[in-house]
């Protein structure tokens, strides 16, 4: 008997019953349902909605807004599409149509700041708190995230990871607007790349991680 | 053999091939099907069923394999590599979907994985080629490192014994710590300490012997 045959025995032997994975939507609206509910109810709870309704009503904050919510959604769901191996590798650009005016309108935000404060506009200011709520806030976000990804054992782990480290970033800087009634300087604007890179990275290490077995029945 | 006897010879056979070309798609849908059923059936966990699916899909990453890989033990590893994988992920499948695009997607990075290995083997290792052979014969070695030898030797039996056995084992016949602890019953932290020693006075010995020169 060859080795080949002799492996397929062996893995015919340990054929046990496993769980399928639910389709890649489904699993992804689960958790962003998931997460708006927690991000919902503290967001409540710490009165953090009167500040935010009249800010939404200038047009300029409510793309920026818009735009980070969007792109965390649809990196999240990329993430999950990504995961499998027979999903096309196109969904990697779902969330860019969203990042670019996410980008673009926190940029156009820095540009006005820069217009009216001038030089005054490279303070550090408040950026180093914003720096720690961001993190700390996408630890438990990405640890979440990544344990859901992971059950897939994807194939392309550093991809699956990265989009779903941009998906957390972008959630977390989307609760931050909550907490973050001023507008952003470019030092803020640089803090918050740094923040967003490091997330994604932390996520793109953990894929790093050895792999589980699939979850029994 | 000419062109023309390797085309079609009879004249209709063209024809016909492209008869039996169509039943062929619908044999390939029938066979996804049918794979689609096993890996469902293995999923809830059938071991007939599961051990018949892999059967049946190995000659099929075989073809796969072979397409990219030249040698036949690259292309059975890579079969394993694609078994095993499948096998992980099996959960993975949804039985709504086809399951040869599954099926190929593993395949393909495992193939991809496979040539990986082998290019950074490649880069790595250089091909034995005749000018790299020497002779053992005298005449193929300079006088200088004959000397540089005799150096050596002499600076080894000026060595305490210790050392000079422990040099000798790990380093002139690359024996393991391990292999050298049983061969003298020194203990392993022995051994380094003594090859530390010895390095260490080797190398004063023969830069002593240097500067004299």
């Amino acid at each position: 008997m060859t080795a080949t045959q002799d492996l397929i025995e062996s893995l015919a032997a340990d054929a046990k019953p496993v769980r399928r994975l639910r389709p890649p939507l489904a699993r992804a609206t689960v958790w962003l349902a998931a997460f708006v509910a927690v991000v919902g109810a503290v967001t409540l709870v710490t009165g953090a909605w009167p500040a935010m309704i009249p800010r939404l009503e200038s047009a300029p904050f409510a793309v920026e807004m818009a735009a980070t919510f969007v792109t965390g959604l649809t990196a999240v769901i990329a993430a999950f599409y990504l995961s499998l191996p027979d999903r096309s590798r196109f969904w990697i650009f779902l969330p860019l149509p969203s990042l670019l005016l996410w980008l673009a309108s926190s940029g156009y935000g820095c540009y006005r700041n820069w217009i009216v404060y001038g030089p005054q506009g490279w303070r550090l200011g408040r950026s180093s708190d914003c720096f720690v709520f961001f993190i700390t806030m996408s630890i438990p976000v990405a640890i979440a995230l990544y344990l859901a990804l992971r059950r897939a054992l994807p194939l392309d782990p550093l991809r699956v990871m990265a989009v779903g480290g941009l998906g957390v970033a972008a959630l977390a800087a989307a609760t931050l607007q909550f907490y973050h009634p001023f507008d952003v300087t470019i030092v803020d604007l640089a803090v918050h790349v740094v923040a967003v890179l490091l997330v994604v990275a932390a996520m793109m290490a953990g894929s790093r991680m050895p792999s589980r077995r699939p979850r029994r029945r | 053999m000419t062109a023309m006897n390797r085309s079609f010879p009879i004249a209709g056979l063209a024809e016909t091939v492209s008869v039996i070309a169509e039943p062929g798609e619908a044999r390939a849908e029938e066979q996804d099907h049918a794979w689609a059923r096993l890996m469902r059936l293995a999923q809830d966990g059938d071991h007939a069923a599961y051990r018949r699916l892999l059967t049946e899909i190995t000659p099929y990453l075989r073809g796969l394999a072979a397409r990219q890989h030249r040698d036949r033990r690259d292309v059975e590893d890579t079969v394993q590599d694609i078994l095993l994988t499948v096998h992980s992920i099996r959960h993975t499948y949804d039985p709504e979907r086809p399951f040869k695009p599954w099926l190929v997607a593993i395949g393909r990075r495992r193939i991809i994985d496979r040539i990986r290995v082998y290019s950074r083997t490649r880069l790595r290792e250089t091909e034995l080629l005749a000018e790299h052979e020497t002779f053992s014969a005298d005449e193929t070695n300079t006088y200088q490192a004959q000397s540089d030898r005799r150096l050596l030797r002499e600076a080894m039996e000026s060595l305490p014994e210790g050392q000079r056995e422990a040099i000798r084992l790990l380093k002139m016949e690359e024996k393991s710590l391990k292999e050298a602890s049983a061969a003298t019953g020194m203990s392993i932290t022995a051994l380094k300490v003594s090859t530390h020693r010895a390095m260490k006075n080797l190398r004063k010995i023969l830069d002593r012997r240097s500067e004299d020169a």
